[in-house]
């Protein structure tokens, strides 16, 4: 047999392989998240998608230009004219601090790349992060690595193996980052806050559980608990300085500090991990400005300092336990209970009274649109008309997740056997996050790293189960003779034991013994060093039962272990599932995440079309008018037109000031007239509209009215909805109603639109439209681009007033007269 | 009923006592330090309350220093505590070494956020 010091070493050159192996894997898989969100930039090119991430390239720009304190205190006068934004305290600045010291970095290092070039990769590096970040934090519930100290001899069998299996969980979990959900937001040109956000949380996560495990499945024992809970703190602070997704964050963490309360899994690390995070988490937030003192007193953050102080409670519970004797513990808790409930009483009552004085109960309306999915309709018509912002239907779960969707139930049953802190912290997060995106379709970002979790959980599992039922009889097949080594094994897969231990209970050998005591994975550390310690009793002890318990084992484990034949085909078919995976996801990734909506393209039957409008329009504006010039157009254009045409704007993406978008949608809505008058008092020189009647452009303003209609009837009440539908129905031919007919979103999207083909039809609404010849009085048209999809219009100076002339009904025949004297007149040398 | 409530309180008070005297005195230190920061933070309270809540952010950072590291020494308590059979492999000076670094970046904060 092999002796001890061999197999030790024989075991550190596995580890060391292993390590290796697992370090390339993870280089692969970084590679692999980086690669596959650059369709973007190959297929069209390396520009910046969307809408929001041109504002945030705009900050990116004016801090790397500008420095970082003139970016603190940055007041904006280029955007709501004439309200302007403070963009120092009302921006998360984790992304545009991120990009730049990476610009500044690169820089500094002469590697002279432009700003914009850092905005667009800055998605898939962190995408790569985030990747990174997921294997770390799916490490602790699946229990993957128990560094399998057995110290036995080994075979190369079971050498490949167990490679085998980190192989494939390690690119289970690569597989997954590239979930088309993630990629969605985080292809290389959306530079948007989701693409450093989901880096944040899941690190965070990881760092949180990572410091309530002080014993964690690494070598090391001590792993120092408070210095992860710092770093959690610090994390949690990058997570709040880039989205405001940060308070799930602090809501999910007390959630599941409760939980394991609750169900009495509360132990002095629990409280190590938590209470430095509120405490430091509460500090750090308040620090970002946008946060401010938010952080203390909305009720997003309630939650956190409720579990604070029942945590204390609880410890000090504990404590006293501790220390007192059972029947003194008794007195003190009656005595406790008295008390405790009048205080606690008076302090609810206070605070039910402070909630209930604010109209919101404290919550802001971002939080209670999510709480309660009804209540965006009802009440904030902005939140509810993103199109971000609805539920998601049945198939995009399919076609976001994937082959993930069925997994995650699996993973889901996986994490309860055995239960530990880690396991049931991420059951919480996937059963939160499925809630959340189900009420908003831009949340499924946060159930992607959950679903990934959790299937590369069920997935390990079942490769585990296979593989061991192939081990163990391929020797059979080659008929060696079962060494002990298997019995060691055995040993330490979590899965089997506790039948083990059952069947084998005849067999009074150490083993069992410690199989039993295995069954709380989470207590194996100290368990394995006994188990070193057996290992080499036991193999001294005898080979004269080894056959005995061999042979009985054997027999044992035929009955747990599934058919080989079985067992290969399943991995076979886990395989071809994977790649299915794969396939859908660089698919999903290509076509359907990649398109920058800036530039659009169609493919006909002559070639590709690409449709390059709205920077045409952008670049119009920026060289044919005067930089003081101000732009008026529906708020999904404001940060495109700042950020490229360079020209202020009346309402922008960022939403925040509803009567003064309601004020730009009653313009849109109204007649012309009064909407010139309600332009010019905004001092609005130039009317942008994005019109796709002319290609087929789905997303143009005409669609987008009835919300215009909405919100500018939400505060101003002379707009009624029911004015412009004929019937219920939103119609723009014939039969549409005058009101509809003569506003001025319709005259400005179909003005001259019946030049085109003469009969003016809507390729759009597939109709022909109602008012076909009409003219313009007050504003004039100054440019539309090459496929009508932008089209801007100028606002007519008002009309000289004449004095005493403009009644008088100019005669035809006296005309010439007329005007013969004046030009007499107008000799300038006179 | 009350004689019997009172009684029976006067009894955990006095076995309170006692098996709190049994504490060693390392821990005693750190207990009295909780005590100290949170009587500071307590008094911080009561002045706020005279005085109004002007600059938020300095009574905020005034109260979380205090409540921070009083957190900080009841970790470092559990941790140092021989009795904590969990915590039996960390050295104590590592722990009070964590401690200090915990407080350092606290403290840091802290400084940032007084205004």
């Amino acid at each position: 047999m092999v002796d001890p010091s061999e197999a030790k070493g024989e075991g550190s050159l596995r580890k060391a392989f292993g390590g290796v192996l697992g370090f390339f894997i993870l280089l692969l898989i970084g590679t692999l998240a980086f690669s596959i969100r650059l369709f973007s930039v190959i297929k069209y090119e390396s520009v910046i998608h969307e809408f929001d991430p041109y504002f945030n390239y705009r900050v990116t720009q004016f801090l790397t230009k500008n420095g970082i304190y003139d970016f603190w205190n940055w007041f904006d006068d280029r955007t709501w004219y004439p309200l302007g934004r403070v963009i120092g305290g009302t921006v998360y600045p984790g992304l545009t601090l991120t990009a730049g010291s990476i610009w500044w970095l690169l820089n500094n290092l002469n590697i002279p790349l432009s700003v914009e070039t850092v905005c667009v990769f800055t998605a898939p590096i962190f995408s790569a992060n985030a990747a990174w970040a997921t294997y770390l934090l799916t490490k602790a519930p699946a229990h993957l690595f128990e560094v399998k100290g057995t110290g036995a001899g080994l075979t190369a069998a079971v050498l490949l193996a167990m490679v085998i299996l980190f192989l494939l969980v390690f690119l289970l979990i690569s597989d997954n980052q590239n979930v088309p959900s993630y990629i969605s937001r985080s292809v290389a040109g959306s530079y948007d806050n989701e693409a450093v956000a989901i880096f944040a949380l899941i690190f965070t996560f990881y760092l949180y559980i990572k410091s309530s495990d002080l014993k964690n499945y690494t070598q090391t024992l001590n792993t120092g608990s408070l210095f992860y809970a710092t770093l959690n703190a610090l994390s949690y602070f990058y997570m709040v300085c880039s989205w405001g997704g940060y308070t799930f964050i602090i809501n999910l963490i007390p959630m599941h500090v409760l939980l394991c309360i609750v169900t009495g899994r509360y132990s002095s690390r629990l409280y190590i991990a938590y209470a430095p995070l509120v405490v430091f988490g509460t500090l750090l937030a308040s620090l970002v400005p946008v946060v401010g003192f938010n952080a203390v007193m909305t009720s997003e953050h309630f939650a956190s300092f409720l579990v604070f102080i029942i945590i204390h409670v609880v410890a000090l519970v504990y404590y006293i336990k501790g220390i007192l004797s059972p029947k003194m513990f008794k007195v003190a808790m009656t005595l406790i209970v008295t008390i405790g409930i009048a205080v606690c009483g008076a302090v609810l009552a206070i605070l039910i009274a402070l909630v209930a004085s604010s109209p919101t109960k404290g919550w802001s309306g971002r939080s209670l649109s999510l709480l309660d999915p009804t209540y965006a309709s009802k009440y904030i018509p902005i939140i509810a008309s993103v199109s971000e912002h609805q539920p998601p239907t049945w198939p995009s779960y399919f076609m976001d997740i994937n082959v993930l969707a069925f997994l995650v139930p699996a993973g889901i049953v996986a994490c309860f056997l055995p239960l530990s802190d880690a396991s049931s912290f991420v059951i919480l997060y996937i059963t939160t996050s499925v809630y959340f995106s189900g009420v908003m379709v831009r949340l499924m970002l946060v159930l992607a790293p959950a679903a990934c979790i959790m299937s590369g959980i069920a997935l390990s599992e079942a490769f585990d189960v296979f593989t061991r039922s192939i081990k163990f009889q391929l020797p059979k097949l080659f008929e060696t003779p079962p060494s002990d080594v298997w019995q060691l094994i055995g040993d330490t897969n979590n899965g089997t034991q506790d039948e083990l231990a059952k069947v084998d209970s005849k067999i009074p050998t150490e083993k069992s013994e410690t199989t039993v005591k295995e069954r709380p994975s989470k207590k194996n550390r100290k368990k394995e060093k006994e188990i070193l310690e057996k290992g080499k009793e036991i193999k001294e002890k005898g080979k004269e039962n080894v056959e005995k318990v061999s042979d009985k084992r054997q027999n044992a484990k035929k009955l747990l272990v599934l058919p080989l034949e079985a067992s290969a085909v399943a991995i076979l078919l886990l395989i071809i599932l994977g790649a299915f995976y794969v396939v859908h996801c660089v698919w999903a990734a290509a076509e359907a995440y990649s398109a920058p909506s800036i530039v659009l393209t169609s493919h006909s039957h002559d070639g590709l079309h690409v449709f390059d409008d709205f920077r045409e329009a952008y670049a119009w504006l920026k060289h044919n008018t005067d930089v003081d010039d101000k732009v008026a157009s529906w708020w999904d254009y404001g940060y495109q037109t700042t950020a490229m045409a360079n020209r202020t704007v009346i309402v922008d993406n960022n939403t925040w000031n509803n009567t003064h978008i309601a004020t730009v949608g009653t313009a849109m809505s109204s007649p012309e007239k009064p909407a010139w008058e309600i332009f010019n008092s905004l001092d609005v020189k130039y009317v942008l509209v994005v019109f796709g009647g002319f290609v087929g452009y789905p997303s143009d303003d005409i669609n987008k009215f009835l919300w215009m209609v909405r919100i500018g009837g939400g505060v101003f009440p002379h707009i009624r909805e029911p004015d412009y539908l004929r019937d219920g129905q939103y119609r723009i031919d014939a039969q549409a109603t005058p009101t509809m007919l003569n506003c001025l979103m319709y005259k400005l999207s179909y003005y001259r639109f019946v030049e085109t083909d003469g009969k003016g039809f809507d390729r759009v609404r597939r109709t022909e439209i109602g008012k076909k010849h009409f003219k313009l009085t007050h504003f004039e048209e100054v440019f539309t681009t090459h496929h009508w999809m932008v089209r801007i219009y100028k606002l007519k100076p008002p009309k000289n007033m004449t004095r005493g002339k403009s009644k008088k009904k100019i005669n035809p025949k006296t005309r010439t007269k007329i005007s013969y004297q004046k030009n007499r007149n107008k000799n300038p040398w006179q | 009923m009350a004689k019997s409530s009172s009684s029976d309180a006067q009894a955990l008070i006095r076995s309170l006592r006692s098996a709190y005297a049994a504490t060693p005195t390392k821990l005693k230190i750190i207990d009295l330090y909780v005590v100290y920061a949170i009587t500071t933070a307590v008094i911080q309270i009561v002045y706020m309350g005279i005085v109004g809540s002007f600059p938020f952010n300095s009574f905020l950072s005034g109260i979380l220093s205090c409540v921070g590291t009083a957190v900080l020494a009841v970790c470092l308590r559990i941790q140092v505590n021989k009795e904590n059979k969990e915590f039996k492999d960390l050295s104590p000076e590592r722990a009070f070494a964590d401690f200090v670094l915990c407080n350092l970046v606290l403290h840091l904060v802290i400084m940032n956020f007084l205004g």
